[in-house]
């Protein structure tokens, strides 16, 4: 009975390890910078170079980091996402032009529309590794004590932000009064 | 027309060099850079060390390799700097630990199961009659 069953069993083992494969997506890499605090860095604004921008200065908010790039194509294709979430006012929207032309960038706000409070730039990628970023667009949820909360590896879209953001900054929004 | 079979036969063999960076004056650090970025996984192009990819990230986690060597940082502290942003994923060695242990020891496992398996098996055959076929038998008589 055991020469027969044994195969079978083995074979649903296998199946079943990769019937889960399946659905998991290899590219999308778990950060383990979730639950600790964001890296400190300061870098220069966008479309304001003498000013600068950080994990110290944005403390005491909850805000969306979204890392992005006009050599991005996927990044193009979540712009009118961010405008939409910039538009219902819950959260600032913080930009992280990684590795960019700074010229390009601000033609690409001017073009599209700026979703950003503010957008720092960082031309040679140095903090953007500091971030753990791999591959734009990207995008952080940072809590009021600068701690790393949430992070999405694909374009953001309405479906994501409903269901995966708005929950966590509701809950962080409360916890806050 | 054959040379030219011969030759299209050869192109995959061609390789090419990524990573055009100067050498490092010390040898010793040279030494470490190329074993580093080989053990380091590009997070872009998934299955590609950062020493063979041209990613940008790439790149740029090559030049950060280097800058740490030459300020003396230890393989251990350059490890832990890119497993500390990027995960235990960029290691092509993950370390031993609770997630990755079965991952560790199934080449064993299976070598040790495959190994008894095998044993019981020849054994199982060894202490068979050399003859035991009825239908042989039957044809004999």
């Amino acid at each position: 009975m055991i020469r027969f069953l044994a195969p079978i069993i083995i074979l649903a083992i296998l199946v079943s390890f990769f019937f889960v494969g399946l659905y998991k997506d290899p590219s999308i890499v778990p950060s383990p910078l979730i639950g600790k605090s964001a890296p400190a860095y300061e870098l220069p604004l966008l479309l304001k170079p003498g000013e600068t921008l950080g994990t110290e200065k944005l403390l005491g908010q909850v805000y969306l980091l979204n890392i992005w790039g006009t050599w991005c194509f996927a990044c193009r294709a979540e712009h009118d996402v961010l405008l939409e979430i910039e538009r219902q006012n819950i959260v600032p929207i913080y930009g992280f032009n990684w590795k960019d032309d700074p010229h390009l960038a601000r033609q690409w706000l001017a073009e599209l529309g700026n979703p950003y409070v503010a957008s720092m730039v960082d031309t040679v990628g140095r903090v953007g590794i500091d971030w753990g970023v791999y591959g734009a667009p990207e995008t952080f949820l940072v809590d009021q004590n600068g701690i790393i909360i949430h992070k999405l590896i694909a374009p953001m879209s309405m479906q994501i932000w409903h269901e995966d953001f708005l929950p966590l900054i509701r809950h962080l929004k409360a916890v806050q009064r | 027309m054959k040379k030219m079979i011969a030759v299209l036969l050869l192109l995959p063999l061609v390789s090419f060099a990524v990573d055009n960076s100067e050498a490092m004056e010390d040898p010793e650090l040279q030494a470490r850079y190329e074993t580093l970025t080989r053990e380091l996984r590009c997070l872009v192009c998934q299955n590609t060390p950062i020493s063979d990819s041209n990613a940008p990230l790439a790149q740029d986690l090559r030049r950060q390799v280097r800058e740490m060597l030459l300020s003396g940082a230890s393989d251990s502290e350059i490890y832990g700097f890119m497993t500390d942003r990027y995960g235990d994923f960029v290691l092509y060695r993950p370390p031993f630990a609770k997630r990755t242990w079965l991952l560790w020891l199934a080449p064993g496992i299976l070598l040790l199961l495959g190994g008894a398996i095998l044993t019981r098996t020849i054994r199982q055959r060894a202490a068979m009659p050399i003859d035991d076929d009825d239908e042989d038998e039957e044809a004999i008589e």
